[in-house]
């Protein structure tokens, strides 16, 4: 269906549906979808309705509005077109797409408007809606993932999450989930909006904690600059900062995988395995000037790109590839001295946004739907915060003792004090704390080996590994757990470890991806959603969608 | 006697809906109506109140009943409810539901679409009375003042039968539609009307002509549609609102050609030969026939833009659910479910302008606005044959569809009247022709000169060759000092 590669790198200048426009601290983010831009044929992108090739433009905005724009504390996002904020995700594309395309989509979307959201919380970056025009399913979506949402009194600006009613699906990007646990909206009244097609307007969108506030158009533009300019006096982004570039990668593709500057992914088909290894740094900036002179090329920041690259393309390019090893290779002190400088700096704008990429990245590799297998051996450098990629696993097995013919000595795993709060999980826990919920304890006394790098047994001993092999067992130990994972159904394989991956406490970021993608997830199969006579297939054509009366 | 068929000629509010016995809508009614009266007041035609004027109020939908002429002052003009007679054993005439029993309730399936449509058609009728409220002033007769304020009290009453369905049949949320239809305004800033068309200005006469031959006959084309509705009451009413429709469209077609008329006139008497010769032709005081093009063009290219998109889920799924049939859609020989079949459409492709097949069902917005064009089209036909016969190389006609538009496929194409694509600054640079410019609005404001003495009309217009309601055309329609 989709012949070309799917590509997350962008900037700016290529965008056909998104405009930056900067002006000191306040940045407007314009969605003006192109409708011949679609990334299916024949899918018009009419009303600002958006796929995954808008998505993919505003993830990259909002990033770089992050690291290259630390003077802009608010951006406004808004429509470029007018009448219409944006209808949404576009349903001619998710009636074309495949299953596994759709899900792809609505999880890369949820974790983009987590990213709006994770901007205005911890970057200070505040995003607010300014929603002008019809703004309706992934629209509002979209908007209520602002910290503020301004809807214009026009009488005919509305709201609306119209999936159910009309399209026998789910406003699955977060929508279900920001009303109630975000915007705590009533349920009844979640009810009442989630079936209401035209959705609803004015004071009641207000009353109904559906927006924030509504403006005539009268009063518009000078509201909208008002509210931003308030959101900004509170941010604590400098003002005197310039911003680092972010290059494009570089990056190979070849048939045998993918090689960037630090992350190499490597194609085993036959298998259908991937290996994804991170390199170490060979080098790291004295300091923190040494860190802002360095920008994109700093170790932690172009690692962090190069895998969540990596990661974007082996969801949506390499689908038949159900089992994930995760490596690395280099010096775990390098890498701990990395994280010394990450966490000595964490109050400077910059290290604050490498530090939060990389927690963002790492969720992305927590949400994967992969089989994860770290393998830890003679060489690698799991260290601080390259040991949340073996704790993300759903395995990591580590190597005991020496290899024969390498000099590199034992494997060891390090700790460092990112490790302990810094990379927090969807459920808001770290991976540790996720890991030894059962025994708090054993969190504890790993603290208590912060800043040492720790040998197999004593990494076994601790709880940190899931079991540690010499060489006489290694090799075998490790064919067999591999090709013994290929072995079962995929689909229940990405289920289970769905469920194994976040135990703890619900999040609103929780329930998104485990209850209402699952649930969307669920209905995207179902005949009287993408049936042939399902209501994402007729829907336009004005026929009727035929459903299952029988409740499952 | 046969249900609905009952008229309260006494009350207040003329209706054969039983509003006597009907607690729920008359209680609604107390409320809306103050309202609607202080709307009237505030956006009813502008200093005209307390005139006396020979109006027609239809108080029954029989022949003696839904023409009653008499001097009334517009405030107190009895507004009524009146639905057409039911037809026995009705059915639903095409869509999914093709073949059962017109629906007397609204079916819950379908109750927001049925909203949203009676919304957006209801939203135009208070509309028009606000774009037109200060022509009374320029009124170039007492007669055509009298037709301004006949237009303008149906539809009031127009948008009185909307807000009765609304009440009647949509609860709470049809209670509030209704309030809201008397809070929008035409052409405000901050509470528009719904559609492009009706927030424009009317600003003169011919505009109104104009307006009233070719918007409100996308009003007749639309309470047409709506008159083929599965839901019998919307039916009902739409069937009567189009016998009043009709007067509108004439009083437009009529007056346009009393314009031309006398234009054609007053160019014959001072010997011009040459149509195009503009300053002289307005030296006379009568409108040139190119301005009159560019003016039809105008209104022709708004009107389009009220039939919507080209291909509209919207259209099809009311179509579907039998909520808004198509234009004669009984008159139609086909399967009236339109699932397997093709409409052909215009549409732009590749910078070119093309048909194209779609399935029937997404194109009915198209299908309308084609019937749209050939029953507009008569009015230039008529116009035309006052041009030949008074022997000028002039013809009127409507632009093309490309032309001008806002929204759907040729929106912001810099289309011709003819329907060429012409390069960007060829099109801004033509435009002057093809639309009235500043000179031209200026002009016909000059000629916006009031003349309230019976009998007499301003110079730019023929008289007209009738009256109104058994009335001389030399009659004192309006009593202003009443």
């Amino acid at each position: 269906m989709i012949a070309a590669r799917i590509d997350f790198q962008t900037e700016p200048a290529r965008y056909r549906h998104w405009r930056i426009a900067t002006e000191g601290a306040i940045a407007e983010l314009i969605l003006d979808v192109d409708p011949d831009g679609g990334f299916f044929p024949g899918t018009e992108l009419k009303l600002n309705s958006y796929d995954l090739g808008v998505d993919i433009e505003l993830a990259d905005a909002v990033q770089r509005l992050r690291f290259e724009h630390p003077e802009v504390r608010c951006v406004v996002l808004r429509s470029g077109k007018p009448g219409v904020f944006s209808a949404g995700a576009n349903i001619r594309m998710l009636a074309q797409a495949s299953h596994a395309h759709k899900v792809n989509f609505c999880k890369f979307t949820n974790e983009t408007r987590l990213a709006i959201e994770d901007a205005g919380d911890h970057s200070r970056q505040f995003y607010i809606a300014a929603v002008s025009g019809a703004c309706a399913g992934g629209g509002y979506e979209l908007a209520i993932s602002a910290g503020w949402v301004m809807l214009i009194d026009d009488r005919r600006s509305t709201v609306a999450l119209p999936e159910t009613p009309l399209l026998g699906v789910l406003a699955g990007t977060g929508g279900l989930t920001r009303l109630t646990d975000k915007r705590r909206v009533r349920r009844d009244r979640a009810d009442l909006f989630c079936l209401l097609e035209e959705g609803v307007r004015g004071k009641r969108a207000v009353d109904w904690r559906l927006v924030d506030e509504v403006v005539p158009p009268s009063r518009w533009e000078t509201a909208v600059a008002a509210r931003a300019a308030e959101f900004a006096a509170r941010s604590d982004r400098p003002t005197d900062e310039a911003g680092i570039r972010l290059p494009p990668l570089t990056r190979h593709f070849s048939t045998d995988g993918v090689a960037y500057e630090h992350v190499r992914i490597a194609l085993d088909r036959p298998a259908r395995r991937a290996f994804l290894t991170i390199t170490g740094p060979a080098r790291l900036p004295a300091d923190l000037a040494g860190i802002v002179a360095e920008g994109a090329p700093f170790w932690p920041l172009a690692v962090a790109r190069e895998l969540d690259d990596a990661l974007l393309h082996l969801r949506f390019n390499e689908p038949g590839l159900g089992l994930l090893v995760l490596k690395t290779t280099g010096d775990p002190s390098a890498v701990l001295a990395a994280d010394a400088l990450l966490d000595a700096h964490g109050g400077h704008w910059l290290v604050r946004e490498i530090r939060l990429l990389l927690r963002r990245v790492l969720k992305r590799l927590d949400l994967t739907s992969r089989s994860l297998i770290a393998l830890i051996e003679p060489g690698s450098c799991f260290a601080g915060t390259l040991t949340e990629i073996a704790w993300a696993a759903d395995r990591a097995v580590m190597f005991t003792g020496s290899r024969t013919g390498n000099n590199s000595g034992p494997a060891t795993i390090g700790l460092s004090p990112l490790n302990f709060g810094t990379y927090p999980m969807g459920n808001g826990l770290t991976r540790l704390q996720t890991r030894f919920l059962g025994e708090p304890e054993s969190e504890t006394r790993a603290r208590a080996r912060c800043g040492t790098l720790i040998e197999s047994e004593e990494a076994a001993e601790l709880g940190l590994v899931t079991a540690s092999y010499d060489e006489i067992d290694w090799d075998d130990e490790v064919r067999l757990m591999l090709e013994e994972r290929a072995s079962f159904s995929p689909d229940a394989l990405t289920a289970m470890e769905a469920n194994l991956r976040f135990a703890g406490p619900e999040t609103m970021e929780t329930r998104i991806f485990g209850r209402l993608s699952a649930w969307q997830n669920w209905l995207f199969q179902r005949p009287g959603a993408a049936g042939e006579s399902g209501a994402l297939k007729r829907y336009g054509s004005g026929i009727k969608p035929e459903f299952d009366p029988d409740r499952v | 006697m046969q249900e609905g068929s009952v008229v309260d000629y006494d009350g207040l509010i003329p209706n054969n809906v039983g509003l006597k016995d009907d607690a729920r809508v008359r209680r609604a009614l107390e409320t809306w109506h103050p309202g609607y009266i202080d709307w009237w007041m505030d956006m009813g035609p502008d200093g005209f109140q307390d005139a006396l004027v020979y109006l027609r109020t239809a108080v029954g939908i029989d022949p003696e009943g839904w023409a009653k002429f008499g001097f009334v002052r517009m405030p107190e003009y009895r507004w009524g409810i009146l639905l057409a007679l039911p037809q026995a054993d009705r059915t639903i005439a095409f869509g999914h539901h093709k073949g059962e029993p017109a629906w007397q309730e609204v079916p819950g399936e379908y109750r927001a679409m049925l909203r949203r449509l009676l919304v957006i058609q209801g939203d135009t009728e208070p509309a028009s009375v606000e774009q037109q409220r200060h022509l009374g002033r320029t009124a170039p007769s007492l007669y055509d003042m009298r037709n301004l304020f006949q237009v303008n009290v149906e539809e009031g009453r127009h948008l009185w039968a909307m807000v009765y369905l609304l009440q009647k049949y949509f609860g709470r949320d049809g209670r509030e539609e209704a309030e809201a239809l008397l809070e929008r305004r035409s052409g405000h800033q901050d509470r528009p009307r719904m559609l492009g068309a009706f927030n424009e200005a009317t600003p003169d006469w011919l505009s109104f002509f104009l307006f009233t031959t070719f918007t409100d006959r996308d009003g007749k084309m639309q309470l047409a549609a709506l008159a083929q509705s599965g839901f019998d009451p919307l039916s009902r009413t739409c069937r009567f609102m189009l016998t009043e429709e009709a007067h509108h469209m004439f009083v437009g077609e009529n007056g346009v050609a009393r314009v031309v008329g006398r234009t054609c006139e007053a160019m014959r008497q001072a010997g011009i030969d040459d149509p195009a010769d503009v300053e002289r032709v307005r030296a006379l005081g009568v409108i040139d026939l190119p301005l009159i093009q560019k003016k039809i063009n105008l209104h022709v290219s708004l009107t389009l833009d009220l039939f919507g998109a080209e291909i509209s889920t919207n259209a099809a799924n009311a179509f579907s659910a039998g909520l808004k049939g198509r234009y004669r859609e009984d008159k139609i020989d086909d399967d009236h479910r339109l699932v397997d079949s093709t409409y052909p459409v215009l549409r732009l492709e590749d910078g070119t302008i093309r048909e194209q097949q779609v399935p029937a069902l997404s194109a009915l917005n198209m299908r309308l606005r084609d019937d749209f064009i050939a029953d507009a089209s008569g009015g230039p036909r008529r116009w035309n044959k006052i041009i030949e016969e008074a022997g000028f190389p002039f013809r009127l006609g409507l632009p093309h569809v490309a032309f001008n538009r806002r929204i759907g496929e040729f929106a912001g194409l810099g289309a011709d009247p003819a329907g060429r694509i012409l390069p960007d600054a060829a099109f801004i640079a033509e435009r002057e022709k093809f639309l009235p410019n500043d000179a031209d609005n200026r002009f016909l404001e000059g000629l916006m000169r009031p003349e309230h003495r019976p009998g007499q009309c301003a110079g730019w217009i023929a008289p007209p060759k009738s009256g109104v309601g058994g009335k001389p055309g030399t009659f004192e329609y309006v009593r202003i000092e009443g």
